[in-house]
């Protein structure tokens, strides 16, 4: 398990050297500077050269890149053009609201997805299965923005349970919050739990084709008692897997749901640095999300090792 | 034929038959204006009511259409005619150094989502569909690539590949020759779950202006317009986000009905 776990951190960091490579290079590519663009056309040569001494603008590219890695691995994420504060202070107090709408999505999206897969899985072709199939298939084909607009629609404009956006903090209180971030989160999860039931629900159905369930039913067991005492837990390994998977592109997906609701999360915060070519906060944001996503790879590979040996002896 | 594969092809046969529909004929004209007429519901003069501009509705989606259809189509070509060849690769030398390689390159665009690559292009060069085709076509390489290797790993340890190599072929002839014809209903299938996932990204990325941009209509931006008039008038924000889930839950049909339909082991186990 420790030549497996090695093995993984060193990929993991090859992983991140790369991506942070990419994204800095991507970021390079950007026509105009930033110094002549936050003075405006009118600026004074030395003005816009003091102004690049700065923020660093005069450095070789390479001396820049592994200042913003350096720093990065130090919680530094440089200074945003825009608006001369810490990046990083910057992204903590989004994150603040990121994060937990990210983590609300993927919990109601399990809530949904357990229930609904073992529901449909039991009843393998009866109508209730074929009920939830259908719902799944309509669930992965509706955009979330558009069914947040829906939600908007009903819960806030016309039945006025909700407010239509905006987030009072957490300073309002935490059910303040989580009541803002309800909405969001309902839309995020909708595609997510649709996923989630289809892959629990094979997973189920697979499982209910071992040896070890007919064994089990051959020693009195009905098919739901050997589904509970013995698929249930063997069905959960892949369905983990996805949970995992989805939580990094639930943070990311919550970028366009924010928009919706105007949640000053990462994607406001995105958004407006894209407006204001505010360039090192896009680039902090990007590498962040694609750590999140890299760090889950790495966290549901190690899991996934734990409760299945064969995998550390295949790779 | 199963009922998926009917309804499916029905449905996105609709859609693309009014997307080139709309190269020579829509009811109206989508630029032409009309405030006095806007945000009326549907009539018989506007079959799906007018937009905030007073633009006829019906219009607006045949040409939004080609638009999305465009778009993920183009970034299907790009994940498969980049993901393909390079999944035939590391099939063909499995456990050596191109193998490992290709397969750290896909983890590593796995690790961007999308949305995170469009951010980072728009970012660099603005916004505009092009970009859009690239950041989904980007994401769409590393999954052909998989799904390609996955299906030419087991092909290669078959008799007929070990034939065609005691002949003397070369492994790029068995890739090209024996194994692609082998891997394409499995790619038929996956390029139709890439097609309608394009057409959710397209719509997602106009809708926060990462994609297409006016006066080009486009699904998403239309929802985008709709936003903030859905409370006086819900049928701008309502028809085209059906639009879009009649769509894609067309295309996720076709896919499972092409799945069975090309699936001999399926087909045996219906009949």
């Amino acid at each position: 398990m420790l030549g497996y776990f090695v093995k993984r951190l060193v990929s993991l960091v090859i992983s991140l050297i790369v991506a942070s490579a990419v994204i800095f290079s991507v970021v390079e590519i950007a026509p105009g500077d930033p110094a002549s663009f936050m003075l405006g056309i009118n600026a004074q040569p030395d003005t816009v050269a003091a102004l690049r001494t700065e923020l660093g603008l005069d450095q070789s590219k390479l001396d820049r890149y592994l200042s913003w890695v350096g720093g990065m691995l130090t919680g530094d994420f440089g200074t945003s053009y825009t608006y001369r504060a810490p990046v990083a202070q910057m992204i903590a107090d989004r994150l603040w609201v990121s994060l937990p709408l990210a983590l609300y999505a993927l919990t109601l999206s399990t809530l949904i997805a357990f229930p609904a897969g073992i529901f449909a899985a039991a009843r393998r072709g009866g109508a209730g299965d074929l009920a939830v199939t259908g719902a799944t298939q309509l669930g992965v084909a509706i955009p979330n923005f558009w069914f947040a607009m829906m939600l908007v629609l009903i819960f806030a404009i016309n039945l006025r349970w909700f407010s239509a956006g905006g987030f009072p903090g957490w300073d309002a209180g935490f059910w303040t919050g989580m009541k803002a971030l309800t909405l969001p989160a309902i839309a995020l999860a909708l595609p997510q739990a649709a996923i989630l039931t289809r892959v629990m629900r094979s997973s189920l159905l697979d499982i209910l084709g071992e040896d070890f369930i007919r064994t089990a039913c051959a020693k009195g067991l009905s098919s739901r008692q050997a589904l509970w005492r013995h698929g249930l837990r063997n069905a959960l390994i892949p369905v983990l897997t996805i949970i995992g998977l989805q939580f990094a592109f639930l943070l990311a997906g919550a970028i366009i749901i924010e928009q919706v609701f105007f949640l000053p999360g990462l994607g406001r915060l995105i958004f407006q640095a894209i407006t204001q070519r505010d360039l090192i906060v896009v680039e902090s944001v990007v590498m962040l999300l694609v750590f999140a996503v890299i760090l889950v790879n790495f966290l549901v590979d190690l899991a996934y090792a734990a409760v299945d040996p064969r995998l550390r002896t295949r790779t | 034929m199963s009922r998926n594969l009917i309804l499916g092809g029905a449905l996105t046969a609709i859609f693309v038959m009014a997307a080139l529909l709309s190269f020579v004929w829509t009811p109206q004209s989508v630029e032409a204006m009309n405030i006095a007429g806007r945000l009326q519901p549907p009539s018989a003069a506007n079959l799906l009511g007018t937009d905030h501009f007073g633009r006829d509705i019906l219009s607006m989606l045949m040409v939004g259409a080609r638009t999305s259809i465009a778009v993920a189509l183009v970034a299907v070509g790009i994940g498969m005619g980049l993901g393909v060849p390079l999944g035939l690769a590391a099939a063909a030398r499995r456990g050596g150094m191109l193998d490992e390689v290709i397969m750290r390159m896909n983890d590593l665009i796995f690790a961007f989502p999308s949305l995170v690559i469009a951010i980072l292009i728009t970012a660099v060069f603005g916004p505009s569909a092009t970009n859009a085709i690239i950041a989904i076509g980007i994401f769409n390489i590393p999954v052909f690539a998989r799904i390609t290797r996955g299906a030419a790993l087991s092909l290669w340890k078959r008799e007929f590949i070990m034939a065609a190599r005691v002949a003397g072929k070369t492994r790029t002839r068995i890739s090209a020759e024996h194994i692609l014809p082998n891997v394409a209903n499995l790619l038929i299938v996956q390029g139709t779950i890439q097609f309608s996932l394009g057409i959710l990204a397209e719509a997602g990325l106009s809708y926060v202006g990462l994609g297409a941009q006016p006066p080009l209509p486009s699904w998403g931006r239309m929802l985008a317009d709709a936003q903030t008039m859905v409370a006086l008038a819900p049928h701008v924000a309502l028809i085209p986000g059906l639009t879009i889930v009649a769509m894609v839950l067309g295309l996720n049909l076709l896919g499972d009905g092409l799945r069975d339909a090309l699936d001999p082991r399926l087909r045996v186990v219906r009949t």
